[in-house]
């Protein structure tokens, strides 16, 4: 057994008895379950580790065979396939929560049916579970391919992979049973939270022991965004969830940071967790994808390298935006501004170098939908960064701050920019990963595309209307000069953009289920190619 | 060689390529992070602010674990229609002990800052157990189950000890009360003068209308009902945290 899948072994062994002992002692339920489970995941890591070892003969896989790289990619159909399940249980949960904003009887009056208790399991599915699992797969993917070597390790991409979608399983059970730090995208606890970090360490070291193979002189564009991306959310997650908890057999803990500068790191982290986990990771998707899926080389080498440096070195200064006209000092939340309206040049740059990939092969958008669900992502990503730095003035914020405005906003990007990025991934990948010649039916994506356009359409032109309307009732005067709305006449307001709402994210849901059929058509019944060889993609030279 | 040329050893060395990441992403997060654990606006000290009491921990802990701060926002901004609204504007020093921050970033209910002694208990039970019944358009979900989840304050010492180890000025003398300060809050025919010496200010009623038993309903209302309540603006002075 070699020193990797012995040390896995033990690791997984020795976390197995702890998470006993843990679920033994639990101070409350919850963490007993969790602790149970954990202890179930953790044995069945070790019985695969042992049982693979048996069956194979300890003999490893070889990384090359005749001459070309043997690519592992057992982890990265797996991600793609939970990126689908998540994809579509995350859709769902938006929907119900969108649908309790409309007719407050849904939320049934049950602790875990609540509003609040959905609201997180709504957020962390889509962001984290779908964009997670999607952001893990196209990234082993993307670095095996453009370094033509192996990842390394038997045991360690399947541990990133499975031990991220087991913190997904705690964290999203946990917000159920009411399980929350309370801060916004990161209320894992944190026993979840330590969890994820030994994951995130492993991922790192897996990336970029797979860049330390590489054949390739150079390390691909695609690369640098992954690399970013993992290297700063690790360096987020930890530093906005450093808390000390009550106790280690009970769920709760208190964040060392508090008031004004925990609001302020919250905000640093929430505010480049879009940054780096749904722009950074899912650029590098664009820097990848896009070129493949239309066979032409990436517009601009040189501006891929002014929009990697300025993207990340400006993000990470926006997050005050999100405390304008709070007991932040105004000093910080000018900064956040600033930098944010800055950030609007490298965030187009980027929008530039992908749509003008296509210069050439425009004629593509007509006969390849998956192409053309790229290309509208990144056109919704322009959107919605154009649309980011004019929210983050003073004098719009004062507006749209704690309105439906924001909400139309993040989902401009979420489902526009975030989701048919993703989408047209996963539509590329599936084929490649399983040796068909094609998509199932390329009708049923263009049905995908047209359904869930209309549905983004709906959902943000709605949270528009509703928002600004609703920042507008607040402080209207009347001519005697007293507010002219109670608070729950704007509330009342909102009814008719509510249920559109409901209505656009249906229409959403339904292009993923679309897209779900098609997905495993593909899988089960796809007609296999021929094992000739795809060419690599060239690098950026 | 045009400066293009020499990214070239960022493309070849992944290890420069991360120390180069990890340098550029730490810059922003550093100049606007680190001030605010000096400066004097966001550590300034006002008069009235204590910690809270064990009982509204536990109904702040009930505030954040349904996610109120999804809907409600904690932080008035100085805006003529906003403090009309809803009071004078937030100051930092009134989250100073918040862990978490529960500003909030969206308003589908209203600001909760100052919400305290606005309304009675009991609206605050009614409303809690069915919203619909007090404001017919409401759309927030109901907590009736608050009002059976019965609390005894066991554990809150073990809440107050770590608070304390993370700086919020808790005594020694308040962690070894923590529970009898638990059950004191509710119970207005005991002796709470100790209580009442430890945490100024603080309320001593029965907050759920039911005396008969301590519920997550009486420490949610006695959170709700305290917020706000702490600087008396009659006599605050702005300027003491001016330099």
């Amino acid at each position: 057994m070699s020193l990797e899948e012995g040390g896995f072994a033990v690791f997984l062994g020795l976390l197995t008895f702890f998470c006993l002992l843990i679920a033994g002692k639990a101070l409350d339920q919850v963490m007993a379950y969790h602790a149970a489970f954990g202890a179930l995941v953790a044995a069945g890591g070790v019985f695969l580790i042992v049982k693979t070892y048996l069956d194979t003969g300890g003999a490893a896989p070889p990384a090359e065979i005749d001459g070309r790289p043997n690519y592992n990619m057992g982890p990265v159909k797996f991600g793609a396939i939970a990126a689908m399940v998540w994809g579509i249980a995350g859709f769902t949960v938006g929907l119900i929560v969108a649908s309790q904003l409309a007719w407050p009887a849904l939320n049934l009056d049950l602790p875990w049916t609540s509003f609040g208790r959905l609201r997180p399991l709504h957020t962390s599915a889509v962001i984290f579970a779908f964009g997670g699992n999607v952001l893990i797969a196209t990234s082993f993917y993307v670095v095996q391919r453009t370094c033509r070597a192996r990842m390394p390790g038997r045991i360690a991409p399947w541990f990133v992979i499975l031990g991220y979608n087991a913190f997904i399983v705690i964290a999203g059970t946990g917000y159920l049973f009411g399980v929350t730090q309370g801060k916004e995208y990161a209320e894992p606890e944190w026993y979840a939270d330590f969890w994820l970090t030994v994951v995130w360490v492993v991922y790192l070291f897996v990336f970029l022991g797979t860049l330390w193979r590489r054949k390739e002189p150079h390390i691909y564009v695609a690369n640098w965004f992954y690399l970013a991306f993992i290297i700063t959310i690790a360096m987020l997650h930890i530093v906005n969830n450093f808390t000390i908890p009550v106790s280690i057999y009970g769920i709760k803990s208190y964040i060392v940071w508090a008031g004004v500068q925990d609001a302020m790191v919250q905000w640093w982290y929430g505010h480049n967790a879009v940054g780096f986990f749904l722009t950074a990771g899912f650029l590098a998707i664009m820097y990848y994808f896009v070129p493949k899926q239309a066979n032409r080389p990436i517009y601009s080498y040189r501006l891929s390298i002014v929009h990697f440096w300025a993207l990340i070195f400006l993000y990470i200064w926006a997050g005050p935006h999100h405390l304008h006209y709070t007991a932040l000092p105004e000093w910080a939340s000018t900064l956040g501004m600033a930098f944010s309206i800055m950030l609007w040049m490298p965030s187009w740059g980027g929008m530039i170098n992908g749509l003008m990939t296509l210069s050439g092969a425009w004629d593509k958008l007509r006969t390849d939908p998956v192409l053309r669900m790229m290309v509208v992502s990144i056109a919704f990503y322009g959107m919605s960064t154009f649309e980011g730095p004019l929210m983050s003035v003073k004098a719009v914020n004062s507006l749209s701050h704690y309105t439906d405005w924001t909400i139309g906003h993040v989902h401009s990007g979420a489902l526009g920019w975030v989701g048919y990025i993703s989408f047209g991934a996963l539509y590329a990948l599936v084929p490649w990963l399983w040796n068909r010649k094609g998509l199932y039916s390329l009708k049923l994506v263009d049905w995908h595309f047209w359904v869930s356009t209309i549905g983004i359409v709906l959902y943000i032109s709605a949270m528009w209307v509703s928002g600004i309307m609703q920042g507008l009732m607040w402080r209207a005067y009347t001519e005697l000069g007293f507010l002219e709305y109670s608070f729950i006449e704007t509330v009342e307001a909102m009814h008719p953009y509510y249920v559109i709402r409901v209505m656009g994210g249906a229409l959403f849901l339904i292009g993923a289920l679309i897209m779900a059929y098609n997905i495993y058509m593909t899988i089960r019944f796809g007609e296999a190619e021929e094992p000739a060889g795809r060419m690599a993609v060239a690098p950026a030279e | 060689m045009s400066l293009f040329d020499k990214h070239k050893i960022f493309e070849k060395n992944s290890i420069l390529l991360s120390v180069g990441i990890v340098v550029v992403v730490a810059i922003g997060g550093l100049v606007e992070i680190v001030p605010l654990f000096y400066l004097k606006s966001t550590i300034e000290t006002v008069e009235g602010m204590r910690p809270y009491t064990p009982l509204e921990l536990a109904g702040r802990n009930v505030y954040v674990r349904e996610g109120c701060y999804l809907c409600h926002s904690q932080m008035i901004r100085p805006m003529r229609d906003e403090i009309e609204r809803y009071g004078h504007f937030s100051l930092a020093a009134e989250s100073q002990y918040d862990r978490p921050f529960q500003w909030g970033s969206k308003r589908t209910g209203p600001d909760l800052a100052r919400v305290g002694g606005k309304y009675s208990d009991q609206w605050h039970v009614e409303h809690l157990v069915d919203p619909r019944q007090v404001v017919p358009a409401s759309i927030m979900p109901g907590y009736a189950f608050l009002a059976d989840a019965r609390i005894d304050g066991a554990r809150i010492a073990d809440d107050l000890k770590v608070l304390s180890m993370q700086g919020v000025p808790y005594t020694e003398e308040m962690i070894q009360t923590a529970r009898a300060d638990f059950m004191a809050q509710v119970n207005p025919d005991g002796d709470f003068e100790g209580f009442l010496e430890r945490y100024p200010k603080a309320v001593v009623r029965d907050f759920d209308g039911d005396p008969t038993r301590l519920t997550e309903m009486d420490a949610l209302v006695a959170y709700l009902q305290m917020l706000g309540t702490l600087v008396d603006y009659s006599i605050f002075d702005e300027k003491a945290n001016l330099r």
